[in-house]
């Protein structure tokens, strides 16, 4: 995807919108009438404890899920009318612990969907070695298959494999939390870092409030299925809402009330 | 002594007897894989067939053999010669290892990994052919395993319908109460079977070495 980001962000900016979407599962809704955007540039984190539906909305716009009612707009077109397939190639997905494939060397993971989209090897190389440099890794780790590798440098390899065709948007579902936490703390800030040169459209799932006040241009706080709170970071950080107070209380820890 | 006297004796027919045996379990192996495992990988994909297509083959591996054979004798085609016969029903009682094992193997695969190739964009066949099948191949190749053995055994009783194989030696050896003659026909075909079981066994663990790397 060589797409200039002009051409697939919608006419007022979103790369991602969710139009009033319900999602339900087997009867049992899992998304209410949910409504955000996302635009170029933008990093949206989705802050909410386990079962709040952050990672439903996540699979919502690469289009593994399709919503029951409303409409998730990617780039300014309806998830319902993009070719699957076009869609995901467009939208770098990260997971916890990288979700690598075990039967792959780092090189091959990286070169995924390149290798699927049909670059010539030369290009995929180069990209490959261009990557694994982007992400603080050796170029030496690029035959090393995933077991060979610590936490740390699993999850940069998903990064590095997120990134590789250059997608206008990037999605991560608690893509650092099963790390140790002085590793989870350099990734949060390169990821930072990496985030202000490459202007992504980001949506970010945590559970985690340090991470989200990190890394976040804006917060949106869910509970059982709705956006409770959606503010821009600086505002989010003064909110007085009841379920943002109750969060930063949770995550003062005792160094830091002293 | 007697038996090592039998055997060098009739080394010419022992020989011919043991390549019959190989053919016979071999291309019936074969036939169950090919159509065992494409099976297997269906059911993954629609579901609710994968009960009836399992019970089936649950079903063919309950007929006593003897009885198999004489239910396909009036197949037309197959029943003409006793060896189309023996691989058929060989075939038959490889499917059920086959189907499982294949169903088994892709069903185990982690989902996690599953879901992270669907959303970098795969498309179901590159992701049955690029992840799912290759991790799957140690619990395929089991079956194989599996198949191979069953059939090598098998196919002992083929010798009973004409088809060949070291069975003969054993329905000959019985016929004339002479042990030695069961023998020359028993001993190969399980050293057979062993040897299958072991080269099968070393390239499940090949696989299974790779795939595991997680």
């Amino acid at each position: 995807m060589s797409a200039t980001p002009i051409s697939l962000a919608s006419s007022n900016g979103s790369a991602i919108e969710f139009d009033r979407v319900f999602f339900s599962l087997n009867g049992r809704p899992l998304l209410e009438n949910l409504t955000l955007s996302v635009s170029q540039g933008e990093t949206l984190v989705l802050l909410g404890r386990s079962g709040s539906g952050k990672t439903t909305t996540l699979k919502l716009i690469n289009g593994l899920l399709m919503p029951v009612e409303g409409e998730v707009r990617v780039s300014g077109r309806s998830t319902r009318t993009w070719d699957p397939i076009r869609l995901r190639r467009s939208i770098g997905y990260v997971i916890q612990d990288g979700g690598l494939f075990p039967h792959f060397t780092v090189e091959r993971n990286i070169a995924l969907v390149p290798r699927i989209e049909g670059w010539d090897r030369q290009r995929i190389e180069a990209r490959v070695r261009e990557l694994l440099e982007l992400v603080g890794l050796d170029v030496e780790l690029a035959s090393r298959y995933p077991s060979e590798l610590s936490g740390g440098q699993r999850q940069r390899v998903g990064v590095a494999r997120a990134l590789a065709a250059d997608p206008p948007i990037l999605i991560l579902d608690e893509a650092f939390s099963a790390l140790d936490p002085i590793t989870r703390s350099e990734m949060q800030k390169e990821f930072r870092a990496l985030q202000r040169r490459m202007r992504k459209a980001v949506v970010f799932v945590t559970h985690d409030l340090r991470e989200a006040l990190l890394l976040a241009d804006r917060i949106a706080l869910m509970e059982e299925g709705r956006v409770v709170v959606n503010l821009p970071m600086a505002e989010f950080r003064v909110s007085q809402h009841p379920l943002v107070r109750a969060y930063r209380e949770a995550f003062s820890g005792p160094e830091e009330t002293r | 002594m007697d038996l090592l006297h039998f055997i060098s004796t009739n080394r010419q027919q022992v020989i011919e007897l043991t390549i019959e045996h190989i053919t016979l379990a071999g291309v019936s192996t074969l036939i169950a894989a090919l159509v065992g495992i494409p099976l297997g990988i269906a059911i993954t994909r629609i579901p609710a067939l994968s009960k009836p297509v399992i019970g089936s083959a649950n079903v063919i591996q309950t007929i006593p053999s003897l009885a198999l054979f004489g239910f396909l004798i009036p197949a037309p085609w197959i029943g003409e010669r006793a060896e189309r016969l023996a691989i058929l029903a060989l075939a038959l009682y490889g499917l059920l290892p086959l189907i499982r094992n294949t169903y088994a193997g892709i069903r185990g695969v982690d989902p996690g990994v599953v879901e992270a190739g669907r959303a970098m964009g795969l498309t179901d066949r590159q992701l049955l052919f690029q992840v799912e099948l290759p991790l799957a191949s140690g619990v395929i190749v089991a079956g194989v395993r599996i198949a191979a053995v069953l059939s090598i055994g098998l196919a002992t009783i083929a010798a009973a319908i004409g088809a060949g194989g070291l069975g003969e030696f054993i329905f000959r050896g019985l016929a004339m109460v002479n042990n030695q003659v069961i023998l020359a026909g028993a001993i190969p075909a399980a050293l057979l079977a062993l040897a299958a079981d072991f080269l099968l066994g070393l390239l499940e663990r090949r696989l299974t070495s790779l795939q595991s790397r997680s």
